[in-house]
């Protein structure tokens, strides 16, 4: 950790992040607008290990997959399945096993990290576009399964989820600043996950399928297994935060996975850029501010209509958004900000950015 | 032998065909073979309460083939549907590896237009009755809905997808926009009620067949009286099928479209101009999306929300059809339709919720089943 080694990237974006990290962690102490620590923060955190997940795959693994936000409302689905209680003031839907809630919430994790690994091995010989075609379908899978089977969820899905939680976190209705730290300490802590385990051999040995499977076929490596487990990985990241938003919004509903909010986190994680973890966050940051201040009596500046284009709602503008960021920088934000160092320090030699997905060559 | 093949362990020979690698492919088998005796011979109908593992609601094939038939061709006239709205897909993909995640907006964006143009000719209300439609007043709309969709198509098309031909995810994001943008302008605009300038954000309408149709034929087989309306679903898919086929085989674009599918740069090479061959193909695909909108539409009905689900619907043929080829879109089609009717109808109904809720999971296995077995789908071929 010496300063006068980093280049100047380096610089610029280390003292970025300590000050952002310095910023959120003093964030609800400080007293600002609840309302920024309480929906827009922890939903950026949440929805960024989600985002994070499906980053990861696509910078290291080269698949975009859909599924993240199916396996996501999986994970909180199981979640309140087993944790809550029926009876008076209990929620209607579900099976109300009423287990312990950290076994209930190990359960959920492990169980959407097995689905995961299920869906990851069905998927696994394929990569590229196919993959984002065949995830996409889990995704539309899980969201009708979830809204026919009216035993598990149904289209109301489950409520009270957040009244179940594990004694040591506590009762998050009466601390809702307990679920920010917990929200905040667990993206930092998938940060710091996913950055360990790409430097792993089988972190390299993942790059490596993702730029030459055949090659790395032939030196012996199973290719297939590689993309499964790199698969189920994300599903247990992505299984995260589907528990913190359990506990946030307190009900899952097949309406948290469906079509819409599958491409919500796409254009999330697609802004922020495909191609660097912290994108991710960045990505869910400019997403979030977006979805909340675009509204239908907001004035937009340059266009003059009253923040509705054609009569459309928030999606319209978002959609736009979306096929601006895709056609100007393919690489989202992260990419932009990588293209203002390129210019000016052509030369870098400190630690270049992980390579974009390699396009098949057709 | 040659000593050459005597040094190569030889797995064909030294083992029996029953090896430990081929017991997926048998318990796959099996397990389709169980389906198959599930559903002709074993299930039972259901009793007024309660019920097992055996009891479905129309029982065995054996024990009520009239339902069975029935389904059958529920089948197949929801995979004619199927295929005409995939093999549009599939074009697409076929030649120009364009993955065209705005196919299901287009699908609802053609049912809406061809109810606006229906509501507009016949004047009626918002529920229209089938005598109150004639052909034309059936025809004009399909005629109205697949050309502005062909357009809309070919727009989108030439302006964001021409430049960037190759970058497979790029087109799949930016088509995700289009479809995001599409399906948002939808719900603002359509249905409506144009005398009291109303607006109804996306609700579920009906397109109406015309008159004629609305009767069912005796088939002679086991007494099923089949609704007109769904076998003529079934005659347009297989015209398309067959359109399809002569237009890809047998006419000059069609061969431009298979060599362009075989081999991109050698066809441009050759002074085919591939671009125009692109945007017919990128149109008609468009329009078959538009086809198939205005017939499901008349069966079924159309409302937002639809467009994930004829996504699916296409995504789901495609990848198990294999990508990109027509055959394998009817493969596909036929299958999925197959499964998904087959779940809803013989899961066993033991209890007020179970079995038949979890049909849709069955897709899944459809998928899995396939891709363990032909990664690239039953028909497709090495990229």
């Amino acid at each position: 950790m010496n300063p006068a080694s980093w280049t100047r990237r380096q610089q610029v974006e280390r003292t970025i992040a300590a000050v952002a990290l310095v910023l959120v962690i003093i964030w609800p102490a400080a007293g600002f607008s609840s309302y920024w620590t309480h929906q827009i923060l922890i939903e950026t955190f949440l929805f960024g290990i989600a985002a994070s997940s499906l980053i990861f795959l696509s910078a290291y693994g080269g698949m975009v997959s859909l599924a993240q936000t199916a396996l996501f409302g999986i994970a909180g689905i199981i979640l309140g399945n087993i944790a809550t209680k029926g009876g008076p003031g209990g929620t209607s839907k579900g099976l109300h096993l009423g287990w312990d809630p950290t076994l209930a919430l190990i359960v959920a994790i492990v169980g959407t990290t097995i689905i995961g690994l299920i869906g990851g091995a069905v998927a696994s010989r394929s990569t590229g576009i196919y993959f984002l075609m065949i995830t996409l379908t889990y995704s539309v899978i899980a969201t009708y399964t979830l809204g026919q089977v009216t035993k598990i969820s149904g289209f109301s899905g489950i409520g009270g989820i957040n009244r179940y939680t594990p004694g040591w976190i506590g009762n998050l209705l009466a601390h809702p600043n307990r679920l920010y730290y917990i929200a905040l300490g667990t993206a930092i802590v998938v940060y710091v996950l996913i950055r360990l385990v790409i430097r792993t051999p089988f972190g390299i040995s993942l790059q490596g399928v993702r730029d030459e499977p055949i090659r790395m076929s032939s030196l012996g490596y199973a290719v297939p297994l590689h993309r499964t487990l790199a698969f189920g990985f994300a599903a247990f990241i992505a299984a995260l935060a589907g528990v913190l938003y359990a506990w946030w919004a307190g009900q899952v509903a097949p309406g948290d996975v469906d079509l819409p909010q599958t491409i919500s986190l796409l254009i999330m994680a697609v802004i922020g850029g495909l191609i660097r973890i912290e994108g991710a966050w960045v990505g869910a940051f400019a997403f979030i501010i977006m979805q909340n201040y675009i509204t239908s009596n907001t004035h937009v500046p340059l266009l003059g209509f009253g923040g509705t284009l054609f009569g459309g709602s928030f999606n319209t503008i978002i959609g736009i958004i979306f096929l601006v960021i895709v056609v100007v920088s393919p690489d989202g934000l992260m990419g932009l900000w990588g293209r203002i160092f390129e210019t000016r320090h052509r030369p870098d030699t400190g630690e270049s950015p992980p390579t974009p997905a390699a396009e098949p060559a057709n | 032998m040659s000593a050459l093949s005597a040094r190569i362990p030889d797995r064909e020979r030294v083992s029996s065909w029953l090896t430990w690698r081929r017991l997926p492919v048998f318990l796959t088998f099996l397990l389709i073979a169980l389906a198959l005796a599930y559903i002709l011979f074993i299930t039972t109908v259901e009793p007024f309460t309660g019920g097992n593992w055996r009891t479905t609601t129309f029982g065995s094939a054996v024990h009520d083939p009239k339902d069975f038939l029935k389904i059958v061709l529920d089948s197949l006239t929801f995979a004619s549907a199927l295929f005409i709205v995939a093999s549009g897909f599939a074009l697409i993909f076929g030649l120009m590896r364009t993955v065209n995640m705005a196919h299901g907006a287009f699908y609802l964006l053609a049912g809406y237009i061809a109810y606006e143009v229906q509501q507009g000719m016949t004047g009626q209300g918002f529920s229209l009755d089938s005598s109150q439609v004639n052909t034309w007043e059936w025809l004009v709309p399909l005629l109205v809905a697949a050309p502005c969709i062909m357009v809309v198509g070919l727009v989108v098309q030439q302006a964001f997808l021409r430049w960037n031909q190759g970058q497979e995810l790029r087109q799949a994001l930016i088509t995700i926009a289009v479809s995001v943008i599409v399906a948002d302008q939808i719900i603002a605009h359509f249905p409506r009620n144009v005398s009291q300038g109303q607006r109804f954000g996306g609700n579920a309408v009906d397109l109406t067949w015309p008159g004629w149709t609305d009767r069912f034929v005796n088939l002679h087989v086991a007494g099923v009286q089949y609704s007109l309306a769904r076998l003529v679903v079934l005659a347009i898919g297989v015209a398309v099928g067959v359109g399809l086929w002569l237009w890809l085989y047998r006419t000059k674009t069609g061969m431009k479209i298979r060599a362009g599918v075989d081999d991109e740069q050698m066809t441009s090479a050759l002074g085919i101009n591939i671009q125009v061959t692109f945007a017919i193909t990128f149109a008609v695909g468009c329009g078959l999306a538009a086809l198939g909108a205005v017939v499901w539409a008349s069966q079924s009905n159309i409302s937002s929300g639809q467009d994930g689900q004829w996504l699916l619907n296409s995504l789901v043929v495609v990848i198990v059809g294999g990508m990109g080829s027509i055959f394998g879109a009817a493969a596909g089609a036929i299958l999925f339709g197959f499964v998904a009717n087959f779940s809803a109808s013989y899961l066993p109904t033991t209890g007020s919720d179970c079995c038949t809720q979890y049909s849709t999971i069955f897709t899944f296995v459809l998928i899995a089943f396939v891709l363990s077995f032909r990664p690239r789908g039953l028909f497709g071929r090495e990229a």
